[in-house]
Parts: structure tokens; sequence; C-alpha cells
């Protein structure tokens, strides 16, 4: 994997922004887009052009839960843990998704297919409990409702 | 006639979109076009039917099916197919319960048109506000009393006066717009329903402290906040309402959106500037406070998109107008987002001095379930729990302070007995120790000790001297969890037990074939039995009964 970086593909994104100052959780969220997450070599790159230390890009996609250092699956699963969804039984749906997939918080199915993270609240309180696929969201998961997206989502990818 | 779908994140999400498609599948004879939050969620997706008089037909819980029935009801007048999806006229007092200013165009008008918002007056406040002085300007929203709706309630004017008064030609006026607190959504609904709402009263913040440069700071999760804002930018610049001598006057001002990248912190305003200008989201000391020496060490001044969102309604109506509603010390309105186990969720605003039972019972309707209410968590992380004996407290910083919560944010998450407080306070805990900055030793290291008793007491674990470390919570429900080795609320799993009440149970056999341990036996319409010894307290035979026959104590 780590041998197929284009890192050509950064040339926009660094002719826009390496000068500006402030504008490196820009940089990066531009490079997460591109590759699904922060390739090391994306991120010396990155400090090559604009001066900042590896380090301190480092001290910056740590602090920042949108940022990920692996790849992820094709599905990135992002259960909301906010307090609605808590108060309207989210680990019920946690439990399923791992039960399924028989992957925790962080982790990716070894198909490569479902990856799964738990993310601050999603704003979306009057559907919980929800989870966000990719670009889509979910409301009003029950287990047996998140066991059918998980199949449908499985034989869609096949 | 002329079809109005809603289409927030929410509407979106429940099927807002597909419902859309599908009416353009069909053969609808009349104009079909979007708005955004209309508020009522648990109602999603909502059609609105506007006839040649204006008068509304609402239709509720709308699915892609439905789309032919639309047809026929907009093509030849049949409201047959329709009937059943019509609102309720208990449900619409949801909405007409309401005093709406901050949402005034909510779920209204179009958000992805300038036009929309213009033809209901909208811009009007800032060219009424570029014909005054910027202390007139601050003058009326000192009259209006408006405070900080980002939870901390401080004077709104008295910011904007520090940031006018403070030295130097470069200023910044920003919108924080990075809501954080879990059970909040009222300012994205805010962005992507009206966003020229907002623009409107940045702008109108800008030239009163007498800032050239905007910036709004939308958290990253809001994708869909951020792609209306920008169009509403781009908009508003091609109008020439953004840019150099907006209206004809000397007042000149352009408009920046950065994503946030999430962490919680950042809602703090001082974190909010370090991660504008692309580092960590550390808070700095105060003071100097931002006023003073903020984004990029100019002066600045940060306000919450629902603040903004007040501002051209006061314009234009008077600060006297605003200050008419509300108490003594809280005037206005509050926009809430009310969630959890209340029957109608959604979005709410009402006249501050209002009670917390107006809002979960008159417009929220109470419980979902048939359990009874316990308490409402208010202000987020930040915030606290107001139990059910509290229920009378009047909406007011002052009143809600007494409490030991906050107003916070708005966002109300309520909650019913099967609701754990130990288990909410872990959950907090959890958040607050994840999300710390790790910059102060209390937070950083606090938080966590404290999570690690609450762990241990949810585990079954609990011992004698964790309370007093722990006295300024919930305390009965503490002692149950410690001395009882009973969690009351049904949800700490290593404190309960189950069985089967044999009496209700048919066996139907479901349960034992979902047990993953195989702790549960009985023959088919027989009575099944729980071994507690081998029970791992999962929960699958109590979610999967369809007789209740599964009891959790």
């Amino acid at each position: 994997m780590e041998n197929t970086i284009n890192l050509s593909l950064l040339d926009g994104v660094l002719s826009e922004y390496a000068e500006v100052k402030g504008s490196l959780i820009t940089i990066l969220q531009h490079t997460q887009e591109i590759y699904g997450y922060l390739p090391k070599e994306a991120i010396e790159l990155i400090s090559e052009k604009t001066g900042i230390a590896t380090s301190d890009i480092m001290g910056v996609g740590t602090f920042y839960t949108q940022f990920r250092f692996e790849p992820v699956g094709k599905y990135l699963i992002m259960l909301c843990q906010g307090t609605a969804c808590h108060v309207n039984s989210s680990e019920l749906i946690l439990q399923t998704i791992q039960d399924e997939l028989g992957i925790d918080d962080g982790q990716t199915t070894e198909d490569g297919l479902f990856s799964l993270k738990c993310v601050a609240c999603l704003g979306c309180c009057s559907l919980s409990p929800v989870m966000m696929i990719n670009e889509d969201t979910y409301g009003s998961l029950t287990p047996d409702k998140t066991k059918k997206i998980l199949k449908e989502l499985r034989e869609a990818a096949l | 006639m002329r079809i109005v779908i809603g289409q927030g994140s929410c509407g979106i999400a429940a099927g807002a979109e597909k419902v859309r498609k599908a009416l353009l599948n069909v053969d609808v004879r009349c104009d079909i076009s979007i708005t955004g939050c209309i508020g009522m969620c648990y109602l999603e997706p909502i059609v609105d039917i506007y006839d040649d008089n204006n008068t509304l037909t609402r239709l509720v819980k709308v699915s892609e099916t439905d789309a032919q029935a639309i047809a026929d009801y907009v093509n030849n007048g049949d409201k047959s197919a329709v009937e059943k999806l019509i609102v309720t006229e208990e449900d619409s007092q949801f909405l007409t319960k309401q005093t709406r200013i901050a949402l005034r165009n909510c779920g209204i008008i179009n958000p992805e048109e300038i036009t929309a918002y213009t033809a209901t007056g909208g811009y009007d406040a800032l060219k009424k506000a570029l014909g005054m002085t910027p202390e007139e300007v601050i003058d009326i929203i000192k009259v209006s009393g408006l405070a900080g709706r980002g939870g901390a309630g401080f004077p709104t004017w008295f910011k904007w006066n520090a940031a006018r008064q403070s030295a130097g030609e470069e200023k910044y006026l920003i919108c924080n717009a990075d809501e954080g607190d879990p059970g909040a959504f009222m300012d994205r609904a805010v962005i992507e329903s009206d966003p020229h709402n907002l623009i409107e009263g940045m702008l109108i913040g800008a030239y009163a402290i007498g800032a050239k440069h905007a910036v709004v700071y939308v958290r990253a999760e809001y994708p869909l906040a951020i792609k209306r804002l920008k169009n509403a930018i781009l908009q508003a610049t091609e109008a020439g309402i953004i840019g150099e001598n907006i209206f004809g006057s000397n007042f000149s001002c352009d408009f920046m959106i950065k994503a946030g990248a999430g962490a919680f912190v950042c809602g703090e305003e001082t974190a909010l500037i370090e991660s504008l200008e692309g580092h960590r989201g550390m808070p700095r000391l105060k003071p100097p406070f931002p006023a003073q020496s903020g984004f990029w060490r100019k002066p600045s001044n940060i306000n919450n998109v629902e603040t903004f969102a007040n501002v051209a309604w006061i314009i234009n109506n008077g600060g006297e107008a605003f200050a008419a509603m509300g108490t003594e010390g809280s005037k206005g309105t509050k926009v809430f987002a009310v969630t959890g186990k209340v029957k109608r969720s959604g979005l709410v605003e009402i006249p501050m001095g209002k009670t917390l039972r107006d809002v979960i019972f008159d417009i929220g309707g109470g419980m979902k379930t048939d359990k009874p209410f316990k308490a409402v968590q208010m202000g987020g992380p930040s915030g606290g729990c107001i139990p059910a004996d509290l229920i009378d407290t009047v909406i007011d910083y002052k009143a809600l302070g007494a409490t030991g919560a906050i107003m916070g944010s708005g966002g109300m998450v309520v909650m019913d007995e099967s609701t754990c407080m130990v288990g909410m306070a872990k959950f907090f805990l959890d958040f607050t120790a994840k999300e710390s900055c790790g910059k102060c030793i209390h937070c950083r290291i606090g938080t966590k000790r404290m999570l690690e008793m609450l762990e241990r007491i949810t585990n079954g674990d609990g011992k004698e001297g964790d309370i007093e470390l722990l006295e300024e919570l919930c305390y009965s429900e503490y002692e149950a969890h410690i001395h009882d080795k009973k969690c009351p609320a049904g949800e700490c799993s290593a404190l309960i037990e189950y069985t089967i009440n044999a009496d209700k149970c048919r066996g139907c056999t479901l349960c034992a074939r979902n047990c993953p341990v195989g702790a549960i036996t009985g023959t088919v319409k027989n009575p099944h039995v729980i071994d507690t010894d081998k029970c791992i307290k999962c929960g699958k035979c109590y979610s999967v009964c369809r007789f209740d026959a599964v009891v959790k104590a």
C-alpha cells in the first residue's frame, strides 16, 4: 500500500495553500480526502513545502479526531456517541456491529470492506441512535435494522 | 400550487431526498423546491403543499411510495390518498406554540436561493444599520438585552463594544459554529436552513466593531451546512452584499469559512482561534481577551450562530421589541434541540420565562415510552441533569444556573426512568476525558480518575468512600449501585439479572435460539428459564422477546 502513494495528487492543494499561513488543517483535510488517510510520505512532503516540522504536523494530526493515519475500509461506519443516542441505546447498536463484523472501534475487517469508528455527536439527535456510513446517514437504528444495512452493503460490494 | 420538501440533514437522513426524486419521476404539475429544517424532526420526511392562496397542507412521514398519491392530489385535487399523511392538529401545535425569531425563516424559505431571503425583507436590516453609526447599532443591541446563545450568556453589546474600542485597524469578526455539545443541533439547522440570516447578522456585527474580515468556524461533521453556507456567501458576494463598499457605503468586509477537524475544546473561543491559525486547539490564557488580542493577535469578536441569527430581526424591529420578551435577566427567545425519550423531538424556540414543563410536556408531548420522566440534561458536558422535581424551573440564565445545570447552547436530552444517572455521568466523563486537550492537570488527570471510579461502580465494584469523592453527583442512585449492587434504571449490565416471567412466556423459543451462551432452556409452548450462572447479561433475550416476558431487574 505504502509504495503506491501518488504524491503528485497533492500538487494542487500545496500550490494553493502551502504559502497561506494558518492553512495546515485545511491541507491535512484535503490530503485525507485524496488518500482516505494521512500517509507518511504525504506528511513529509507537506512539511517540506510548508516549512512546518513533521513533529508539529503530527501534533496537529493526532489532536483532531477527524484525521487517520491508516487506510480505512470501503465503508467507514461512524457510530454516533452523542447523548441522545446514548439515551436511546446506541450501546446495543455498537454491540450488533461488533458481533456482525468482528471488529472494535478503530478497526477494519480483514476483507477491507468495513471500518468502525465511534464519533462525537453527528447532530441528527431526533433520529437517534444514528450512524453514518461514508456520506449516508442511517437513523432510528435497531439491531435488526443495523444487520440488514450491513448485509445490503456487503452484497452491494460483491 | 407548489411543493416544498424539508431538506435539513435530519430530513435527508429520514428519506426526504428519496421522496423528492420519486416526485420528480411521477407527473406532478407544479413547482417542486426545497426548504431547510422545519423543526418537526420526529415527523420527517415532511412535504408541504401550498395552494394558489398560499394555504398550507402539510404531509408528514412521507415515503417515496406516496409520490403518486401526492401527484393525484396536486393534479386533480384528489385528497383521499394523502388524507392519512396530513399532519394532525395536535402535531401542528408543536409549531404554533413556539415564538420564532432566530428560526423565523427555517423550514419556510429555500436556503439555496438569495432571492428567497430578500423576499422576506432579508438584508434590509444591514442597509438600515449602515445608515447608523456603529455606536448606534451597538446601542440597539444593548437595549435588546441579547446575550451570547452559545451558553455563557454574556451580553453581546459588551463584547462588540470592547472590540470596537480596541486599538488597531485590522479586526476580525468570528462566528463560532463548532457546535460540539452532544445533543445540540440548533446551529446546524440555522446554517442549513437560513444561511443568509447568519451572514446578515455577522455583517452587522462586523460593521459595529469595525472589522473588515468575517470568519465562520464550522464543524467538519456538518457537510451540508458548509455547502449551503459556501453557496450563500457566493450569492451574497455576487449581489455586492459581501465585498467592497457594501450597498454603496464605506463599509467593506470579506468572508471566509474554516472547517473544524473534530475537537470539542475548540468551542472555547481561544482554542477556536488557535485552531483557525492551524494549530492544536489548546486554549490561551486570558487576559488578553480576544477583543484585545485574538485571531493573528488582532482584536477579534466571537459570537455563536444563534446570537447572530437574532441580530437582523433586532435591527428591523428595535431592541425594545426583543427585550419585551423574556424575564428580567434573560431577554428574547431561546432555541432548544429537544431529543431523547420525548415524544415530539425537534427544534423548539420559545420566549425566555417559559418553564421546562412547557417545553418537554406541552410542546414536546411528554415521554414517548410508558415510563415516567426522570431528568433532562442541559448544557452538554459543561451542564448538568435537572431532575423531575425541578420540572417547573423557569428558562432563564439565573434560574437554570441555580439548579446546578446551565442554559447551555440549547441541547435538551430528555430521560425517562430507564436511563441510569450513574451511567449518564460515566458517559459524560468518558466524553470529557477523551476530549480533554491536556493542558490543565485538573481536567487531564481528574476526569480520568473519576471515570475509573464510575467504571468500577457501574461494574458492581463500588466501595465505601466513593460517594464522598463524587458527592456533588446524584446521591441515591449511586448508593443503590454501591450498597445494594443494583442499578435502578436497569442499564448497568453488571448489576442486572434477567429472568423470565412464566405467566407471560408463550414458549416461542426465540430467546433460547438467540442466547449466545445457551443459558436459556425450555420446550416449545412451555415457559423458558434462564440459568443466571451461565447468563452473560448481553440483553439479547430481552430485546428479541415479543411478549415482554423477559424481566430485567
